[in-house]
């Protein structure tokens, strides 16, 4: 049993749905009790669907249980093959059906359902989580319609991975197929996303797969390497330097491909102008899946400049790699689905803005900390009108935009230093370019409201040798330092007097750390 | 008021439906319970798929820690490696040690829990016993497969009800959880009337419990509160028939039935609600202009329905189509029911694509469902309502009833004002 506030990840069958949402003529019959159709909206209001998933719930209830559960799901799998008539269909359990143990892949291989393939899917509820969900139903419906075949004439791909509900999935296909054309290739199918089951039986034309998303699409498209012999891409073309890894991945493939124009591409000319020098060094956290954390990371530190002070994922199945890839920033990742030790975990780094998902963003709110969202679990602020990839060149370039966009800026952020007592233009007012009402200071207004960023209060509190505390007059000082820069200075002021065994901390220590850690 | 209709849909015949239901599970309930009961914490031991239903069902990731969670059942626990029950215990401690200010624990039973026949009674009978009594451990279930959306308050509340002292006077007892503004309002005007002691089910807070005894009487201000009524009953409260207090016409009934009952004079009672039900008939005046006329379809969701499409059909002008309730309780919702005028086609329960084909040949001028259906049928030309608003906003009393009325209107005049087709 574990306590759980919120969830990073849904129950494997929304990965299931996630798949059959994506793709057109699949149909889903979801062994499942009422109420499990709560997983609809998820696609009809977060992501805006204009129709409802292909699935069809068996909706069961107690008086049911023990009875005719079993016919419920033949009479149900009947009447949506009846009434849907798709090319194919998936079956499986939600976690109570799953408890009933009525075998509805079982039941639905021995049905006379027109001679449709019939897919029957295991994924176990009470162990997995919704990216194992997609990965597994996924690789299941590839590993069925699939087949060897004769290649296509002209150099041609699949994309692998994109989904229903996915962080920017829409776009990134877009951005990706264009590039792809760039280079003179085309794409043989993308699935599951778009994709029929007609369309993923000539999977095997092309003659290498694009892996997109690693989380859903890997386990096909080691299949894929293995029984249809296509190649598949290891870079995830994030970012100005991963997306150049991707092409030169892609020729090294495909001879016959060409240089893509980098014509559209802002973010290196952006990063390098005066303007982002404030950029410098600005310590981040990452958290997400671990695709987007691990390509983010490397944006954050090469091609905008920042540290990278923290980072993780929520998925437990990409640890290996994630803590790989932290070593190379000399950190240690941060693995879990418990986002009460995320919050922690921030905390501690301190850092001046986090790249995460809708959680960090709360975590960021609540601690006074910028975020930018970089990754899935999505919200309906992930599924904008307007064309926002975050793969390719235009998905750097919408990088660049969406990450600056949280932190106050360039001579912004000056004038804060300089005029930091002023009762107008000070930190708490936030940054000019955002909404909300500037409030007034919390000196000004008397008393001292409990602000999450205050840094007043019982210092520190352990005790022991090791104890530090701030004098008043040092602490008043500290409070003159902007926010976004506060908790950085803090840390590094005790860290400072602890390595010192100085047991008080003065104005001078202040300085003194500031002079030392000095960049 | 005008008149009760020549032949209501009272004794009109139900057609009762079964088959796939888009529907919420009883769960969805702890979004507004949690917040009405200021003091309380509602334990879920489920799955992981509960847990990933009380985040998505109302987008309710704005409080930093709320007051539920899920104890999320694992492997061990369903192959017995692990007692359960112990499991359980620590949680609960763990729980309560981090939250000193709660004082009543819901223990609250799902799909998952109610296969396995994990006893939660046992388990909150014993929690009880340890911290009594400083916090109250009760359970209920909001599983599917026993409760559709709103029977989660019912089952909450049922739940609550041997635990509440033993009145022994005559007493007035509110039950169904109301917005604390609304409340407010409905306790004014039972008090400008000369009642007082009146007590509310569920209380805001816990020490505030409401008494229960054999002179108590109970009006109901929610339509599915089938089980706590038949608690209630069972320890000796009378039941106040009336509709429901929805717009100017239910609220004025619902009220003269509580003021009759409570010895309040005629003309006590129009000069209370005089003021009120005029400003209460300007509001849905406003709005009924663009609803007069228009056509109304219900798929099943709150078993609001009922009363909803009373109000609709008989202050806002509108024609109902089809009222769908999941679940039609007779003995609460029969007032509403009598005063419908007949015509509509009344479901029970639901088969979901059955009913939509229902909807798309009436092609109804707004069609009232859930949020997993609203967006396909906006796209099919339909222009819809979501229910679930309809139990997230306040809507009942006088107050509210321009509201309501507004809530319907809403998306008409958007139709309406949206100019997207190319100029000609």
């Amino acid at each position: 049993m574990k306590l759980s506030v919120w969830t990073y990840e849904g129950p494997p069958h929304v990965g299931a749905m996630r798949v059959a949402t994506g793709m057109r003529g699949l149909h889903y019959v979801l062994h499942a009790p009422q109420g499990d159709t709560y997983a609809d909206l998820l696609f009809t209001m977060i992501e805006r669907r204009d129709r409802r998933p292909p699935v069809t719930y068996t909706t069961f209830q107690a008086r049911d249980l023990g009875s005719d559960t079993a016919d419920l799901f033949r009479t149900a799998c009947e009447d949506a093959v009846a009434r849907f008539r798709p090319e194919a269909i998936i079956v499986g359990a939600s976690c109570t059906a799953e408890l009933i143990q009525d075998d509805p892949g079982g039941m639905a291989e021995t049905m006379d359902l027109g001679g449709i393939p019939v897919i029957p899917l295991e994924l176990p509820s009470y162990q997995r989580k919704e990216n194992f969900g997609a990965d597994e139903t996924f690789y299941q419906v590839v590993k069925r319609l699939a087949q060897p075949m004769e290649r296509t004439a002209r150099p041609t791909v699949n994309i692998l991975g994109p989904t229903g509900l996915g962080f920017r999935h829409r776009d990134d296909v877009a951005e990706i197929t264009g590039l792809l054309a760039d280079m003179g290739i085309e794409v043989n199918v993308c699935a599951p996303m778009g994709a029929t089951p007609a369309d993923i039986a000539r999977l095997g034309a092309a003659h290498a797969n694009v892996l997109l998303y690693p989380e859903t699409g890997e386990t096909a498209a080691r299949w894929c390497e293995k029984t249809l012999g296509q190649p598949f891409t290891k870079t995830v073309p994030m970012g100005v330097g991963a997306t150049r890894d991707f092409i030169a991945e892609i020729r090294a493939m495909l001879p016959d491909a060409l240089a893509p124009s980098e014509a559209g591409l802002r973010l290196p000319w952006y990063s390098a102008s005066v303007d982002s020098t404030y950029l410098t060094g600005k310590r981040v956290f990452l958290f997400g899946d671990a695709t987007h954390v691990m390509a983010a990371a490397r944006i954050a530190r090469d091609e905008m400049g920042f540290e990278v002070c923290g980072m993780g994922c929520y998925n437990r199945e990409f640890a290996r790699p994630m803590r790989a890839a932290a070593k190379e920033y000399g950190l240690s990742a941060l693995i879990t689905d418990d986002y009460l030790e995320v919050e922690r975990a921030i905390e501690d780094a301190a850092p001046e803005m986090i790249l995460g998902t809708q959680m960090e963003r709360h975590i960021g709110k609540r601690l006074g900390i910028p975020c930018a969202v970089i990754s899935a679990p999505v919200h309906v602020q992930d599924f904008p009108a307007r064309y926002s990839p975050v793969m390719g060149f235009e998905g750097a370039n919408v990088i660049f935009d969406t990450w600056v966009h949280p932190l106050v800026m360039g001579l912004e952020e000056h004038l804060l230093h300089m005029f930091r007592e002023d009762f107008e233009f000070h930190d708490a007012a936030g940054p000019s370019h955002h909404g909300g009402k500037a409030v007034a200071r919390a000196e000004d207004a008397g008393g001292q409201p409990p602000d999450p960023r205050s840094i007043s209060g019982p210092v520190m509190e352990e005790t022991g040798a090791d104890v530090v505390t701030w004098l008043a007059e040092a602490e008043r000082e500290l409070k003159k330092i902007p926010f976004f820069v506060r908790g950085k200075a803090r840390r590094n002021t005790e860290t400072f007097a602890a390595e010192r065994g100085v047991r008080e901390i003065s104005v001078d220590t202040l300085y003194e750390a500031k002079a030392h850690y000095a960049r | 008021m005008p008149k009760p209709p020549a032949t209501g849909c009272g004794a009109a015949p139900v057609l009762k439906e079964r088959g796939q239901r888009e529907v919420f599970c009883g769960l969805t309930g702890i979004i507004w319970l949690h917040r009405k009961m200021q003091d309380a914490f509602f334990l879920v031991v489920g799955s992981r798929t509960c847990a990933h239903l009380l985040q998505s069902a109302a987008g309710v990731m704005i409080f930093a820690e709320p007051r539920f969670a899920t104890a999320i059942l694992e492997e061990t626990d369903l192959a017995g490696l692990a007692d359960a029950q112990d499991e359980l215990d620590n949680q609960v401690a763990q729980l309560l040690a981090r939250r000193p200010d709660i004082r009543q624990l819901f223990l609250v039973g799902s799909c998952p829990s109610e296969v396995i026949k994990l006893d939660l009674g046992r388990a909150a009978e014993r929690l009880s016993a340890v911290h009594a009594p400083h916090v109250r451990v009760l359970n209920y279930s909001g599983s599917g497969i026993e409760t559709t959306f709103t029977e989660g308050e019912d089952a909450c509340l049922a739940a609550m009800v041997p635990a509440l002292p033993e009145a022994n006077a005559k007493s007035l007892l509110i039950a169904g959880a109301l917005p604390d503004v609304v409340e407010d309002q409905m306790l004014g005007l039972l008090r400008a009337m000369g009642i007082e002691d009146v007590a509310c089910l569920p209380a805001r807070r816990a020490d505030d419990l409401p008494a229960v005894g054999p002179d108590t009487v109970v009006a109901l201000v929610q339509p599915f509160l089938g089980e706590t009524l038949a608690a209630l009953t069972r320890r000796g409260a009378r039941h106040i028939e009336a509709p429901l207090p929805f717009g100017d016409e239910g609220t004025t009934a619902w009220l003269w039935a509580v003021a009759r009952e409570m010895g309040v004079d005629a003309n006590t009672f129009a000069r209370v609600t005089e003021a009120p039900r005029a400003r209460a008939r300007r509001a849905i005046a406003a709005a009924s202009g663009t609803l007069n006329g228009k056509s109304v379809f219900f798929f099943p969701d709150s078993q609001l329905e009922i009363p909803l499409a009373r109000f609709l059909t008989r202050e806002c002008g509108m024609d109902a189509v089809e009222v769908g309730a999941p679940f039609i309780h007779r003995a609460i919702v029969g007032p509403d029911l009598d005063l419908l005028p007949e015509g509509p086609t009344i479901s029970e329960g639901q088969d979901v694509d059955k009913q939509l084909d229902r909807a798309r040949a009436a092609r109804p001028d707004l069609t009232v469902c859930g949020l997993g259906l609203a967006n396909p049928l906006e796209s099919e030309g339909l222009t819809t309502k979501w229910a679930i608003e309809l139990v997230f906003t306040p809507v009942h009393f006088y107050e509210q009833a321009g509201d309501l009325a507004g809530l319907f209107a809403r998306p008409l005049r958007r139709k309406e004002k949206l100019r997207l087709e190319a100029a000609e």
